[in-house]
């Protein structure tokens, strides 16, 4: 096969700090996880694009280890109609909800390598002053 | 042929489990196996020797048809290992009656064993390579677990379903469970149990978690014909279907809604009738959720009323449907891959030898199995000789 090794190439995107997903030029659908053959279409043709990193809570879980603080499991619906799981980050997770807007960064210290994590954007999920 | 042409073509002839529960660290998946698979046949008044087409999945066991086959003496023309989680087994009974219908085999044997409980504890879990590189794991979902607890949310979320509506489900699997001597858990559960025990991954407690056992399960199958001439009451299978649309959690398209809508339709389609031909339901409940989702896309009640059509104990004993009469997964037996038990219990209801928790005049029943994470749905119709 030609081309970038579609894992590495999406590791090597996210390392230099993108949220980085595939666009199929047959049907110009948004491809992730990547691949070497789009899903809806059978293409072949498919290109590294860029997500704005602009998204909403589809859904929710909050994780309460014994030994560490509580963490929210989210799945994301990116703006350029992808979904990922990820975290949000930066606030509770018990306040993580479902419809939240979020918007992406890079952690770069996980402790399996860098990862797409996400932030309530303004105005969302924080507790309002009484 | 069509499809149609599998109704009633094939039947269960014998089912057993192997022993159940905590079988203790010197015991091997395949020993369950084994175990099941002779006292299927003997029910079935069969032996190895005449098993000529072997089905069978064991998680961590690439090969488990291999193994199965040397370590049983079986020396199949006709050989399945086809290996989509805890559906595997029902899908294994669609593809038996495919194979026997063709002239593949006469004698199908599906089995299936494992020992999750006894492995937690001593270090031999398998673990190997991951196949393809995970987009998930990063993010440290508790898998299963936090999976279904996503598809729980949202059905929440969308639908107004309440932690109360999940916990019902449970109730009902352990009072069905009360009446089973084989369950492993079998003690009094109160809603107010499942709401006050340890969140595992919101919205689900540990109590809307499946069981951890150990177990094996068997199901001989074979000709209508010649089943006619074998010990037990034949018990037909009267439609299968099967979908999968993902694996990852991440890509299920609609967390609401299952492949089952899909594999349900075409089970029915072939059997030629509908949920309300259906006198109960054997369905992989490995979370509450499932039931709760499953009794939807099955075409129980219409989608976002699970929660409460399970409510009030309508799936309970003394219920209007009853679900789970084994007690399920929740409260039974869950030793991985349960999607061999919904077969064995349906059978033994339609033959009227469930015990003190046999309904009354069960002639058709489903079987229902799940793969993944909410992954492969496959639906069995399964029937008496009054259904044909």
């Amino acid at each position: 096969m030609t081309g970038p090794a579609p894992h590495r190439e999406y590791t090597d995107r996210v390392a230099a700090g993108t949220v980085p997903c595939q666009t199929c030029d047959g049907c110009l659908s948004a491809v992730f996880p990547p691949r070497v053959i789009c899903p809806s279409c059978g293409g072949a043709d498919l290109r590294w694009s860029e997500s704005a990193g602009l998204g909403t809570v589809y859904s929710a879980s909050v994780l309460s280890p014994r030994d560490a603080d509580p963490y929210s499991v989210v799945l994301v619906d990116l703006d350029e109609r992808f979904r990922m799981m990820s975290t949000v980050v930066d606030i509770p997770a018990r306040d993580v909800r479902i419809g939240m807007r979020v918007r992406a960064r890079v952690e770069r210290d996980g402790p399996s390598g860098p990862r797409i994590v996400f932030t309530a954007e303004e105005g969302e999920g924080r507790h309002e002053p009484a | 042929m069509s499809p149609r042409d599998l109704r009633g073509a094939t039947a269960i002839v014998g089912v057993a489990e192997s022993d159940l529960g905590e079988v203790g660290p010197d015991r091997y998946a395949i020993e369950l196996a084994a175990q099941a698979a002779g006292a299927a046949l003997a029910e079935a008044g069969l032996t190895t020797r005449d098993v000529d087409g072997l089905f069978c999945a064991i998680a961590g066991r690439g090969m488990a048809p291999l193994d199965v086959a040397e370590y049983l003496g079986i020396r199949p023309r006709y050989t399945d290992g086809t290996m989509v989680g805890g559906s595997s087994f029902v899908s294994h009974l669609h593809h038996a009656a495919l194979a026997i219908t063709s002239g593949a085999c006469d004698v199908a044997l599906i089995v299936y064993g494992s020992t999750a409980r006894s492995d937690s504890g001593r270090g031999r879990l398998a673990t190997g390579p991951p196949e393809l590189p995970s987009y998930e794991a990063a993010y440290r979902p508790r898998m299963p677990i936090t999976g279904y607890a996503l598809a729980a949310a949202r059905h929440m979320h969308q639908f107004g379903t309440t932690r109360t509506q999940l916990a019902e489900v449970a109730v009902a699997a352990r009072r069905w469970a009360r009446l089973n001597p084989k369950a492993f858990a079998r003690d009094p559960l109160t809603v107010e149990d499942v709401l006050a025990a340890r969140m595992v991954s919101s919205p689900l407690t540990s109590l809307d978690c499946c069981l951890v056992t150990d177990g094996g399960g068997a199901v001989v199958v074979t000709s209508a014909a010649r089943a006619a001439d074998l010990p037990r009451p034949p018990v037909y299978l009267l439609g299968a279907g099967e979908a999968h649309w993902h694996r990852a959690i991440s890509q299920m398209p609609d967390l609401t809604v299952t492949a089952a809508t899909e594999s349900s339709a075409r089970a029915y389609a072939m059997a030629g009738v509908g949920p309300e031909d259906v006198d109960m339901v054997q369905l992989y409940d490995a979370f509450t959720i499932n039931t709760i989702l499953f009794l939807e896309d099955l075409g129980f009640c219409a989608k976002g009323e699970g929660g409460d059509f399970v409510s009030g104990g309508r799936i309970a004993p003394g219920g209007d449907l009853p679900v789970n009469t084994n007690g399920g997964g929740l409260s039974y037996c869950h030793p991985g891959m349960y999607g061999i038990f919904p077969l064995i219990e349906a059978t033994r209801q339609i033959r009227g030898e469930a015990g003190m928790r046999q309904q009354p005049g069960v002639t058709i029943a489903v079987a229902h199995g799940n793969g993944g994470q909410l992954s492969s749905q496959v639906t069995a119709v399964l029937g008496g000789r009054d259904s044909l």
